[in-house]
C-alpha cells in the first residue's frame, strides 16, 4: 500500500543525502520524492510516498526520527491529505493533431506551456492517478519528453505537522 | 583573542574533558598536530594504521565511559579509520574521529589525498560534519560529543579541512549548552508501561532475562544485578552483554546465539516471557525472532526506538534509558514466582560448566584453557576477545569473575582485539589486560605492538594458533558448502621471533597437562608476554 511520508528536515547541505542514504541502507523503496524550502528558511519538507507494508513504514519513520537533520516526520492519512503533483509532457504536434490534443487539455485541465511548429508541452498539476490518466491520453501522439516532480501533499484542515 | 580553528578544536576538547587522543599524523592534519603539541593536558598515542585508532578509541571509550577521540589524516587515513567507524557504529560505541581534508576552496576537484569521506560514512555513523567555517567550530565540536555519547551512543565525525583548521577567528564563542532541535534521546520510561512490565513479569512462570551491550553503555550493571538478584529470574546475556554477570553468578544462564551456551539458549527456547534490555536481538544472537515470538510474549526496555519492532516485534515496549527504566522497576514490588524454572536451568548450567572438552596430543583445547585462564586472572581483568573461533570459544568457556570481556560482536572486525586492549590499558595502567586471539586476527593486528611497546604497557596475549581461520573453515565444511577452501594460513611466521623483535617473551604450550604451569609462568611475567596455544584445527566450536 503507498503511504504519504511528511518530513521536516534542516535546510542544509547533507541532509537530503543522509535521507537518501538511509532508504537505500535500509532497503527501503520510494516511489517518489520531492523536496523544497517551507515558509521557515531553514526548514525543508520533504514529501516521501512508499510502497512497503505497515511495520516497514513504522521502521521508516523511526529511522528518519533517528537522523539529528529530522525536525518531524509524521505518515499522513491517506483519506484526508491533499496531495499534488505537477507534470510537463511534451508531444509531436502537427496542424492536424494540434486540435484532438487541446480537447484531451480542456478535459483534464492542462494547459499549454510551449508550442512548436512540430511540438506541445503541457504542464498539468494534479492527483497523482489524475496525471497518470492525462498521461495515458497523451500516448498516441508520441510522447518526446515527460517531467514530474512526484507528489507534494499536506494534511487537509487547520492542522500541522 | 583570535584563535585558529586547530586551537578552538584543542579548547574544545579540554572543555568536553578529553585527555587521550589515539591517531595518525599526515598532511592535511599538521595545523592540528601542532596545536596538539602545545595542548599538553592531551596526551597522544600513535598507532600503527588508523583503522586501529578507532578501535583504541573503542577499548579506551567502553571501560572509562567516556567519548574516545581519534584523529586521522584525510584521504587513505580517513578511508583506513572507516572500519573502525563502522566497528564502534555496530557496537554503539561513543567515538568521535576527527579526519583532515584538502583546503576547502579545492573540495570535490580529486586532488591528492582527497576523498568524501562524509559520503562514505553515512550509512553507518551516527551523525557527521563538514566544517565550512571556523567560527562554527565550538557549536560543533558540543554537538558532536553530545550525539557521540548520549541516547544511544555512537560514532560521531569531523572533517576539517587544512584551512578551516588556519582560519583565525576572533573571541570564538563555547556554547554553555547543546540543543538541536532534531536530536532528543527518550530518558524516563512511560510510567504505564513500567506498570505493564511489572505485571508481566508477577505473572510469568518462566521468565527469562536476556541482557545486552545496552546495559554496559547506559551504566546500569548495578541496577540490572539488582533487578537479577531481587526478582530471582534466570537471566542471559548476548555476546555484548558478556561479563554483566560473572559466569559462576547462580542466575547467570550464560550466553545465547548461534554459538552460545547450550543452557541459554533452552532457557530462551522453553521461557514464558522474554525481558530483552539493552538488545536488537540481532540474527547471531536470536537465530529466529519469529519463532521467539510466537512461543512467548515479550518486554522489549531500549534506548533506541527503532530498535523495537526491528528485528522482533515486541508485546510491551518500553523505550528510554536503561539504567532510569531499571530504577523505575526497581521502585515497584515485583513478585516473581519461577523456582521450578530456576532449580531446572540451574542444573543444566552447572552440567555445561563442568563438561569434559575432547584431548587430542600435541594440542591443547582453546575452552579448557581459557576455562583455566579465566580462573587464574584478577576479579577486574578485562580481556578483549577477538573474532573467529577464538572468540566464541572464550564467549562460552572463558570464567569471568567480574571485570570486563570486549570484543567487536556487531560488526566481527578482526584484529579488534589488541588494540582495544592497548585503549583499554592506556586509559587504566593498572588494569590487567588480556587479549585472546587466533592466528588469522593475530596477524591483522600485530602491527599495533610497536604502539603497545612505545606506550611501556604490559598486555598478555593469548594466541590460539591453529593454522586456518577456524570459524570459516568449520562452516566450510558443512553442507552446502564442498569443503575447506582459502582458510589455511599457509606462510604463518614464527610468532615468537616476531614478538621477540618487539622485546615481548613467549610461552609456548601444547600439551594439556602443561596448560596449568603455561598460564602461571605467562600471568607471572613483569611486562607483556605472549602465550602460543597450539590447537587441532579439526576442532569445532560446538566441541
Amino acid at each position: 500500500m503507498k503511504q504519504t511520508i511528511s518530513v521536516l528536515v534542516e535546510n542544509q547541505a547533507g541532509a537530503l543525502n543522509r535521507i537518501t542514504s538511509l532508504f537505500s541502507r535500509r532497503a527501503f523503496n520510494i516511489d517518489s520524492l520531492a523536496v523544497g524550502v517551507t515558509d521557515d528558511p531553514t526548514l525543508s519538507r520533504i514529501t516521501i510516498i512508499v510502497d512497503n507494508g505497515n511495520s516497514v513504514v513504522e521502521q521508516v519513520e523511526k529511522q528518519l526520527n533517528k537522523l539529528v537533520e529530522v525536525i518531524k516526520v509524521r505518515t499522513l492519512d491517506e483519506s484526508s491529505l491533499i496531495g499534488r503533483e505537477l507534470l510537463l509532457i511534451k508531444v509531436s504536434a502537427n496542424k492536424n493533431s494540434r486540435e484532438q490534443i487541446m480537447t484531451i487539455c480542456n478535459i483534464c485541465g492542462a494547459k499549454v506551456a510551449d508550442i512548436s511548429p512540430t511540438s506541445m508541452t503541457m504542464e498539468l498539476s494534479d492527483t497523482p492517478d489524475r496525471i497518470d490518466t492525462f498521461e495515458d491520453m497523451m500516448r498516441p501522439f508520441n510522447i518526446l519528453e515527460v517531467a514530474r516532480t512526484g507528489v507534494i501533499a499536506l494534511q487537509r484542515g487547520g492542522g500541522k505537522i | 583573542m583570535e584563535m585558529a580553528g586547530a586551537q578552538i578544536l584543542m579548547e574544545g576538547f579540554l572543555r568536553e574533558g578529553v585527555e587521550r587522543i589515539f591517531g595518525y599524523a599526515g598532511a592535511t592534519i599538521c595545523p592540528i598536530m601542532d596545536a596538539l603539541m602545545a595542548t599538553p593536558r592531551i596526551s597522544y598515542t600513535l598507532v600503527r594504521t588508523e583503522q586501529n585508532a578507532g578501535h583504541m578509541a573503542s577499548g579506551y571509550a567502553r571501560v572509562t565511559g567516556k567519548t574516545g577521540v581519534c584523529i586521522v589524516t584525510s584521504g587513505p587515513g580517513a578511508t583506513n579509520l572507516i572500519t573502525g567507524i563502522a566497528t564502534a557504529y555496530m557496537d554503539s560505541i561513543p567515538l568521535v574521529a576527527v579526519t583532515g581534508q584538502v583546503p576547502s576552496g579545492l573540495l570535490g576537484r580529486d586532488i591528492f589525498q582527497e576523498v568524501d569521506i562524509t559520503g562514505a560514512v553515512t550509512p553507518f555513523i551516527k551523525h557527521c560534519y563538514l566544517v565550512k567555517d571556523a567560527a562554527r567550530l565550538p557549536q560543533i565540536i558540543s554537538e558532536a560529543f553530545y550525539i557521540a555519547s548520549s541516547g544511544r551512543p555512537g560514532p560521531v565525525l569531523i572533517d576539517i579541512p587544512i584551512d578551516i583548521q588556519e582560519q583565525m577567528v576572533q573571541d570564538p564563542v563555547f556554547p554553555d549548552s547543546v540543543s538541536i532541535r532534531g536530536y532528543n534521546p527518550s530518558v524516563r520510561g512511560n510510567d504505564k508501561q513500567i506498570m505493564r512490565v511489572a505485571e508481566a513479569i508477577s505473572q510469568a512462570e518462566r521468565p527469562v532475562i536476556c541482557a545486552g551491550g545496552g546495559v554496559f553503555l547506559a551504566g546500569a550493571e548495578e541496577e540490572l544485578r539488582e533487578l537479577v538478584s531481587r526478582t530471582g529470574i534466570p537471566s542471559v546475556t548476548t555476546m555484548m552483554g558478556l561479563s554483566l554477570f560473572p559466569t559462576e553468578h547462580p542466575l547467570n544462564m550464560g550466553m545465547i546465539g548461534t554459538h552460545g551456551n547450550q543452557c541459554a539458549n533452552k532457557a530462551l527456547a522453553k521461557a514464558d516471557l522474554l525481558i530483552m534490555i539493552g538488545t536488537r536481538a540481532a540474527d547471531r544472537a536470536i537465530f529466529s525472532p519469529d519463532e521467539i515470538q510466537r512461543r512467548m510474549p515479550n518486554i522489549h526496555i531500549d534506548v533506541d526506538p527503532a530498535e523495537i519492532g526491528k528485528n522482533m516485534s515486541s508485546t510491551v515496549p518500553l523505550v528510554g534509558d536503561v539504567k532510569i527504566i531499571l530504577r523505575q522497576l526497581l521502585e515497584r514490588d515485583i513478585a516473581v514466582e519461577c523456582e521450578p524454572w530456576r532449580t531446572q536451568l540451574q542444573a543444566f548450567r552447572r552440567e555445561e560448566l563442568s563438561r569434559e572438552f575432547p584431548s587430542h596430543p600435541g594440542y591443547v583445547f582453546p575452552g579448557r584453557l581459557l576455562r583455566l585462564l579465566g580462573q587464574r586472572l584478577k576479579e577486574d581483568a578485562a580481556v578483549c576477545v577477538d573474532v573467529g573461533q577464538n572468540q566464541i570459544f572464550a564467549c562460552k568457556h572463558l570464567v569471568l569473575r567480574g571485570g570486563r570481556l570486549l570484543t567487536s560482536g556487531g560488526l566481527g572486525t578482526m584484529g579488534y582485539a589488541l588494540p582495544a586492549a592497548i585503549g583499554v590499558q592506556t586509559a587504566q595502567p593498572d588494569r590487567q589486560v588480556v587479549v585472546v586471539c587466533g592466528d588469522g586476527s593475530f596477524q591483522m593486528a600485530m602491527n599495533e605492538l610497536a604502539t603497545l611497546r612505545a606506550s611501556r604497557l604490559s598486555i598478555k596475549i593469548v594466541l590460539i594458533r591453529n593454522g586456518v581461520l577456524g570459524l570459516v573453515n568449520q562452516s566450510q565444511r558443512k553442507p552446502p558448502y564442498h569443503g575447506s577452501f582459502g582458510v589455511a594460513l599457509t606462510g604463518d611466521p614464527d610468532f615468537a621471533a616476531i614478538a621477540g623483535a618487539y622485546g615481548i617473551p613467549t610461552i609456548h604450550v601444547a600439551e594439556e597437562a602443561e596448560v596449568e604451569g603455561a598460564l602461571e609462568r605467562f600471568l607471572a611475567e613483569e611486562g607483556s608476554c605472549l602465550l602460543i596455544a597450539e590447537a587441532d584445527p579439526e576442532w569445532n566450536t560446538g566441541d
